[in-house]
């Protein structure tokens, strides 16, 4: 049988490579060869058996063995692949889960396959979107007919445009094409030639060809989705019917069908997170997975999905009110969430954010919606990005989560700002940035974190000039990592300056001062994150309800990095003090910075200060007029006093703080204030 | 000749394999997914499929022996294994495997235990089996091209 086949299709097994340059008319009688699959499995035996046969069948393949990879893969080319066939039982995430993404980001036909075949997995396939449902072991019959799907869906996606422009016209198309329609649609070369000739001729060809060739899906971009969401708040839930929504967004061309589905994959997608597990990194997971589980929708959780969330219990009120008042760009009073400033529409970021990072980030960023965000940021930063960095740290949140997938030094660190980031966010890089001075802040544990960034910048000198790079990291990561997060913001992020800003309010902080050298060094490896998330990746980690954490991020004393970078230097206090700081929280506790735990963070207090409960090193968070000021304090080893420590490294960055805010001694990070960005 | 008598004990064994219950449908499959291109695609599905269950069966071992058992754990792994063996047609490997599960899901741990050995007693022998026959394919395919 396979033999068969295989000698028939012998001359036109080619690569798709180069059927796809070949000829239109030739490639399309091929159909179904070189239909473009990708096969995802965790059982070695099982791909590679799948492999071969669907090659057999003259399909272009691509294995993966894992879901995380094959998202990957799948964002990094949209239109890589034409469908995709995934087990069900997979270690790194369940195979619905992956449906439910695809589904939602790039709308291929997705085949299940799995050895069960009990009635409630195979109806699971089906509520969960999946076009078919393969019982394993898996025979090539099966597969030889798997292009059935791709033709089907393309069809319909064609009727439902057609649907909103000219039905006559449409049926016609149907009519005529029925033999080239699935053909073409499926023939990505087909529609390149047929784009070709598109070009050259009128635009009734134009119609002609794209309706009969393959038809373009609707892409739902990250603005697009964005348009979606704030429709679909704006109706409310309830209220938020296709034709309502399709109205509201506006956006010529988008069929009342087109939303429909969408809505419909949306709704299953809230479903799915308000069923999560009570614990909170479920709902960290489904927000901002590491593994690049969430997307766009997350950002939704502006009102919609905060609200669900709220109510299922996910979310503690007070941190659904944090969030609603993050995502709606409302000052939450007690915490200056940084999230506002972080430009929304990265937190759709469902195609590929504009990363300011840089060039050879953009691709990972794009691909992981949370994580890999920092991945690549380019360790330079102008000192005068420090400026933006406050704003970044706003949204550190987003780096946070972003962070996820660099395992920089600092690995325990997940950008904390938000419980809903999950502590895992590995903020490689903000770990190790934020962990500089931030860890040890933070850590409940009262362990002595200094270790990470801070210990290896201490010694370094030029660390300050890294430092205070750093924070333009932020900047760049928080856009990326804006998908995370539903970050209201009132700004658009200042080109790079402020990702870091966001990455932790703790770096804003520091942004002037050492952090940034921490920050660099850690960066260097890895992202280069603002090391204050650290500090909020402990807190989260510690109390992932905690909310007020967040405002951690929001500033933080210059002083209070000295103190880290100092490492532990009572000096810290008294920088504080010196620099004219507002908190001026310095309060003769000279304590070696450390991890402040979670219940010191006051926020909205002015002159509060949560005094570092640990014995030894805190980091305090002042929150003053809304805004979180992280202060570091010194255990009472040593008594305050000199600002400048014989420490050259701290006199180093103090005059570099200087030097880059010479006028600005109080770092105030207001999330909802863009000053000092440098654009 | 050596030729044809090679080529008729391999027909024969194989025709015994699948006789007695050892081989199944799936490895019909895999034959025909040989060709020109994978002439040893057999052997490597094989091969890799021993690497993959001394993994998993080692897994099981590990789960079986923790305590408290985890059954939900033991299902993933022998549903793991299950799914291996038969994408490669390994029938009574397969039944055993069927048998574990439903323990598993009754949480007995004694039958789970009883039929893990089973189960990898039907493994051993399978695997014997397979190799043999697939020593006698190579040769037979080396006469034929002598």
């Amino acid at each position: 049988m396979n033999s068969s086949i295989g000698k028939a299709y012998v001359s036109t097994a080619s690569s798709s490579a180069g059927w796809k340059a070949g000829d239109a008319a030739a490639a399309a009688d091929q159909f179904p060869a070189g239909l473009r699959v990708l096969v995802v499995d965790d059982d070695p035996t099982c791909l590679m058996i799948l492999e071969k046969m669907l090659r057999t069948c003259l399909y272009d393949v691509t294995k993966c063995n894992r879901a995380e990879t094959a998202l990957l893969m799948l964002r990094e080319n949209k239109n890589g692949f034409d469908i995709v066939i995934s087990d069900v039982h997979m270690p790194d995430m369940d195979g619905f889960k992956l449906l439910e993404h695809i589904g939602l980001e790039m709308d291929l036909p997705v085949i299940m396959m799995s050895a069960d075949d009990g009635k409630h997995v195979v109806m699971k396939g089906v509520t969960h979107g999946a076009c078919d449902y393969l019982i394993k072991p898996v025979r090539i019959e099966a597969l030889k007919n798997i292009w059935q799907h791709v033709v089907r869906k393309r069809k319909n996606e064609w009727k439902d445009f057609e649907q909103s422009g000219s039905v006559e016209e449409g049926d016609r198309q149907l009519k005529q094409s029925d033999d080239a329609d699935y053909s073409s649609s499926a023939n990505e070369g087909s529609w390149k030639s047929s784009k070709r000739r598109k070009d050259d001729g009128d635009e009734t060809d134009e119609r002609d060809d794209t309706s009969t060739l393959k038809k373009p899906r609707v892409v739902w971009s990250v603005e697009l989705h964005q348009q979606f969401v704030a429709a679909v708040n704006q109706l409310g839930i309830d209220n938020a019917v296709p034709k309502k929504i399709l109205e509201l967004m506006n956006v010529p061309g988008l069929t009342r069908e087109n939303v429909a589905s969408h809505l419909q994959k949306y709704r299953l997608y809230l479903r799915r997170l308000s069923g999560v597990s009570q614990h909170q990194s479920n709902l960290n997971n489904s927000l901002m997975s590491p593994q690049g589980a969430t997307f766009g929708p997350l950002s939704s959780l502006n009102g919609l999905d905060l609200q669900t969330l709220a109510a299922t219990g996910q979310l503690p009120a007070q941190s659904l009110a944090t969030l609603q008042a993050v995502g709606l760009g409302r000052p939450t009073g007690k915490s200056g969430i940084p999230m506002p400033l972080v430009d929304q529409r990265n937190i759709f970021s469902f195609e590929n954010p504009k990363l300011r990072i840089g060039e050879g980030q953009q691709q990972h960023v794009n691909n992981n919606k949370q994580m890999n965000l920092l991945q690549g940021i380019p360790t330079t930063m102008e000192p005068k990005q420090l400026a933006g960095l406050h704003h970044t740290m706003q949204s550190m949140g987003n780096m946070n989560m972003q962070v996820a997938s660099h395992g920089s030094q600092n690995s325990q660190n997940n950008p904390l700002l938000m419980q809903i980031v999950q502590p895992q966010a590995r903020g490689q890089m903000i770990n190790d940035s934020s962990l500089s001075h931030a860890p040890r802040l933070l850590s409940p544990m009262g362990q002595p974190i200094l270790a990470n960034g801070i210990a290896a910048n201490v010694s370094t000198k030029n660390g300050i000039q890294e430092n205070i790079r750093a924070p333009s990291y932020n900047p760049v990561l928080q856009t990326s990592s804006m998908s995370n997060f539903p970050m209201n913001h009132t700004s658009e992020l200042p080109g790079n300056s402020f990702p870091l800003g966001s990455t932790s309010g703790i770096s804003s902080l520091t942004p002037k001062v050492a952090f940034q050298e921490d920050v660099n060094s850690d960066i260097k490896g890895s992202m280069g994150f603002m090391p204050g998330y650290d500090i909020f990746n402990d807190l989260n980690q510690h109390k992932p309800q905690n909310w007020e954490l967040q405002n951690i991020g929001m500033t933080f004393d210059v002083s209070q990095h000295s103190n880290i970078l100092q490492g532990n230097h009572n000096d810290s206090q008294s920088v504080l003090v010196q620099q004219g700081f507002s908190s001026s929280q310095v309060n003769g506790q000279n304590r070696s910075a450390s991890v402040i735990s979670k219940a010191m963070f006051s926020v909205g207090d002015g002159t509060g200060h949560v005094n570092a409960q640990n014995g030894n090193q805190h980091l305090n968070t002042l929150l003053v007029d809304g805004t979180v000021r992280v202060k570091s304090e010194t255990v009472a080893d040593a008594t305050p006093t000199n600002l400048y420590p014989g420490d050259d490294l701290m006199s180093a960055l103090l005059k570099q703080q200087d030097v880059i805010a010479p006028a600005e001694h109080e770092f105030h990070f207001d999330g909802y204030s863009l000053h000092n960005i440098p654009e | 000749m050596d030729r044809n008598r090679l080529q008729h004990q391999v027909a024969c064994m194989r025709r015994s394999l699948f006789d007695q219950g050892y081989l199944d449908e799936p490895f019909i499959q895999l034959e025909e997914l040989q060709d020109d291109a994978n002439p040893n695609f057999v052997q490597e599905i094989v091969t890799l499929f021993y690497t993959n269950s001394a993994r998993l069966i080692q897994n099981i071992e590990h789960a079986l022996n923790s305590r408290p058992i985890d059954f939900n754990k033991l299902d993933d792994h022998m549903h793991q294994f299950k799914g291996s063996s038969s994408s490669i047609g390994a029938k009574k490997v397969t039944n055993e495997c069927t048998v574990f599960r439903d323990y598993c899901s009754a949480e007995n741990a004694e039958g789970c235990s009883r039929s893990f050995q089973q189960v990898k007693q039907e493994y051993a022998i399978l695997r014997r089996k397979l190799e043999v026959y697939l020593q006698m394919v190579r040769q037979a395919a080396v006469s034929q091209t002598a």
